[in-house]
C-alpha cells in the first residue's frame, strides 16, 4: 500500500468500517468546536458592536473561571460565587468602557487592539495576585452539572457521551439563543445592530455608545464565564487555557468577524476537523496535530475565502 | 408657514439661538462668529457655496462639534457642551449629506430605531418580550407604521436599506428621523442628488412634516429654486462667515451672496 492510499483511500474506509468511532469523533469534535465557537462569539459581539478586535476574550474566559473558582474556595457558597461572578464580569464591562475605551474613541483600530493586549496582562496579573497562579479545579459538582458518561450501543459498537459534555451543549445553545432573540427583537438589539452599522446615525437617534459597549462587553463576560465553566471542567483552571483563546482566531476567519451564525459553524468546522484530522490522518505522521491543524484550515481559507463563510465581503467604491 | 409668494411672518419664539460661533480645526476655521435663531415652525434654510461650513454648523447643533467659542440656546436653555445622543434625547433629529442609515437592517427597523429614545421598558422585560413590553413594542411599531404610510414607503418596509436605491434611502432616513418625534429636524442636503421629481416628492414630505407634525426644520440645500420654495427665512455663510440673513427673495438679491456665488471680478 502506497502513501496515496494511506492518506486519500484507506482514512474514509476506517470510517466506514466501524461507523461507531467515526461518530465517537465527530461528537467529539463538536464538542470541542462549540467552546471554540464560544469563544469566537464572544470577539463577534465586541467586535460588531465597537469595531474593537478584543485580543483580552481568551483571558476573559479564563478570568471569569478564575474568579468563580477562586471565591468559591475561599469559602463563597458555590452559586453566591457564580453571581458574584456574573458581577465582576459587570464591574469589568464597565471599567473596560471608562477607563479604555472612552478615552481612546476615534482612535486608530490598531490603537484599540493593543490596549486589548494590555488589558490582557492585567487581567492574568490581577487574576494571579488576588486568586495565586497554581491551577484550580473548576467546581461543577456544586453547580449541579452532572457528570460521569453515558454510553449508547449502536453501529455495532459503542458511543460513550459525557454528561457534562451534553449539558454544555444544551446550556450552549439556549445562551446563543437567548442572544439571537434579544439582538433582534429588543430595542437594545436594535441599538447595538445600528452601532455596528453607522456610529454617526446611531448618536443621532440617541442611541449613547457608552452604554451599548457596556453592554456588549458585559455580554462577552457572560459568554466567556459559560466558557470558562466548561473548558474549566475539561481541564483545570489556570492561564495555560489561554492558548485555547487563540483557536478562535481560526474560527473567526472562517466564520467572518461579524458573523454570529459565523462563529458558531466556524467554531464546529474547526473542532470536527481537527479531531477528524488528529484521529484519521495524525497517525501517519505521528500525531499531535491539534496543536496546529486549525490553522491550516484558517490559511487555506485565507487563500480562497478571505472574508470568511459569512463575513461581509468588503466593496469598495470607486 | 409663509403664504405663498406673501412677506415672512414672524412664526413664533426662537427655538434655538446660534450666538458668536466659532469652531476650527487645528488652523482651519470652519465657522467664524456665526449667529443667527431658528423660530418654531419654521423651514429655516442653510445655505452657501462649497466649504462653506454649513455642514460644521448642523454638528455644531447636534452635538458632534463643540465649537471653541460661542454658545446654543435650545429650548431657552444655554448649553457649552451636548453629547449628540443628549441632542437626541432634547428632540433634535437629523440626517445626513451621505445618507448614514443601518444598512443591514430593513426600512422598517431602521425607522423603530429612530424610536429608541421614545422606549422605556428595561432590558430584562424586553428580554422575556412580555406584558408591558410587548405592549410598547406594539405600540411604537403603530407609530412606526403611520411615518411610512406618510412617507409612501410600504412596500419596501422589509427590505435592507442597503439594497434601496439612493433616493429611497433618502426617504427612510427622513423617516427615521421623523420617528424621533423632534422638535427640531436638522436635513443636510435632503435632495442632493435626485432627479427633479425625486426633488419634488421630497419636497412635498418635507412641506408636510413642517404642516401635520409641526416639526421645525433647519435645511441645508444647494438648489437654490428648492430652497426659494420651501423656506421661510435663509442664512447664507461663506467661508465660514455669516454674509445675509432674511427671507428668500431678500437674499436672493443681496449682492454679497450674488458675489459669493457667483465670484467677484477683481
Amino acid at each position: 500500500m502506497g502513501p496515496l492510499y494511506q492518506i486519500f483511500i484507506d482514512p474514509f474506509v476506517q470510517m466506514g468500517t466501524a461507523p461507531d468511532l467515526f461518530v465517537q469523533t465527530l461528537w467529539e469534535g463538536m464538542v470541542g468546536g462549540m467552546l471554540y465557537a464560544l469563544i469566537a462569539l464572544g470577539f463577534v459581539l465586541i467586535f460588531k458592536a465597537s469595531g474593537v478586535f478584543n485580543f483580552a476574550q481568551g483571558i476573559m474566559v479564563v478570568f471569569a473561571a478564575l474568579t468563580l473558582v477562586g471565591l468559591y474556595n475561599i469559602g463563597v457558597p458555590a452559586f453566591l460565587a457564580l453571581g458574584l461572578t456574573i458581577a465582576v464580569m459587570f464591574g469589568l464591562a464597565f471599567a473596560v468602557e471608562r477607563v479604555v475605551l472612552r478615552p481612546l474613541v476615534n482612535q486608530p483600530d490598531i490603537i484599540l487592539f493593543m490596549a486589548t493586549f494590555g488589558l490582557t496582562y492585567f487581567l492574568i496579573g490581577a487574576g494571579e495576585f488576588v486568586f495565586g497562579g497554581d491551577p484550580k479545579v473548576m467546581i461543577t459538582e456544586q453547580l449541579y452539572l452532572p457528570k460521569g458518561a453515558v454510553t449508547y450501543k449502536i453501529l455495532g459498537g459503542i458511543i460513550s457521551v459525557q454528561k457534562l459534555d451534553v449539558a454544555a451543549a444544551v446550556i450552549a445553545s439556549v445562551m446563543v439563543a437567548g442572544l439571537a432573540v434579544f439582538f433582534s427583537k429588543t430595542r437594545i438589539g436594535r441599538a447595538l445592530r445600528a452601532v455596528a452599522d453607522s456610529h454617526a446615525a446611531a448618536l443621532s437617534v440617541g442611541i449613547s455608545l457608552e452604554q451599548i459597549w457596556v453592554i456588549v462587553w458585559f455580554a462577552a463576560g457572560l459568554v466567556a464565564l459559560v466558557t470558562g465553566i466548561f473548558w474549566g471542567a475539561r481541564s483545570d483552571v489556570s492561564f495555560a487555557l489561554d492558548v485555547i483563546a487563540l483557536k478562535a482566531l481560526p474560527v473567526l476567519i472562517l466564520g467572518g468577524l461579524t458573523s454570529i451564525p459565523g462563529a458558531i459553524v466556524g467554531g464546529l468546522i474547526i473542532g470536527i476537523g481537527e479531531k477528524m484530522w488528529e484521529f484519521y490522518w495524525g497517525p501517519l505522521i505521528g500525531g499531535g496535530t491539534d496543536a496546529w491543524f486549525a490553522y491550516v484550515i484558517a490559511l487555506v481559507f485565507l487563500l480562497f475565502k478571505p472574508q470568511g463563510l459569512f463575513g461581509e465581503k468588503i466593496i469598495e467604491r470607486v | 408657514m409663509r403664504a405663498p409668494g406673501g412677506p415672512e411672518v414672524a412664526v413664533g419664539d426662537v427655538l434655538l439661538a446660534v450666538e458668536n460661533v466659532s469652531l476650527s480645526f487645528g488652523g482651519v476655521k470652519a465657522v467664524s462668529d456665526v449667529s443667527f435663531d431658528i423660530r418654531k415652525g419654521e423651514i429655516r434654510a442653510i445655505i452657501g457655496p462649497n466649504g462653506a461650513g454649513k455642514t460644521s454648523m448642523l454638528n455644531v447643533i447636534n452635538g458632534f462639534y463643540h465649537p471653541q467659542q460661542g454658545r446654543i440656546t435650545f429650548k431657552g436653555e444655554a448649553r457649552a457642551r451636548m453629547r449628540p445622543h443628549e441632542a437626541a434625547s432634547g428632540g433634535i433629529a437629523r440626517t445626513f449629506q451621505n445618507v448614514a442609515l443601518f444598512r443591514g437592517m430593513t426600512a422598517l427597523d431602521n425607522i423603530m430605531a429612530g424610536r429608541t429614545l421614545k422606549m422605556h421598558r428595561n432590558f430584562f422585560w424586553q428580554m422575556l418580550r412580555y406584558g408591558p413590553a410587548m405592549r410598547e413594542e406594539v405600540e411604537h411599531r403603530r407609530r412606526a407604521e403611520e411615518i411610512i404610510d406618510f412617507l409612501k414607503i410600504q412596500e419596501i418596509r422589509r427590505v435592507p436599506v442597503g439594497r434601496l436605491p439612493y433616493g429611497l434611502q433618502k426617504r427612510v432616513e427622513l423617516g427615521r428621523a421623523l420617528a424621533m418625534e423632534p422638535e427640531l429636524l436638522l436635513l443636510d442636503e435632503p435632495m442632493a442628488g435626485m432627479n427633479l421629481e425625486e426633488k419634488e416628492d421630497m419636497s412635498r414630505f418635507v412641506l408636510d412634516a413642517n404642516d401635520y407634525y409641526g416639526t421645525t426644520i433647519a435645511l441645508i440645500e444647494h438648489d437654490m429654486g428648492v430652497v426659494m420654495d420651501l423656506s421661510d427665512r435663509v442664512v447664507v455663510l461663506d467661508h465660514g462667515i455669516k454674509i445675509a440673513d432674511g427671507a428668500p427673495a431678500e437674499v436672493k438679491s443681496n449682492q454679497a451672496v450674488i458675489d459669493a456665488y457667483l465670484g467677484v471680478a477683481h
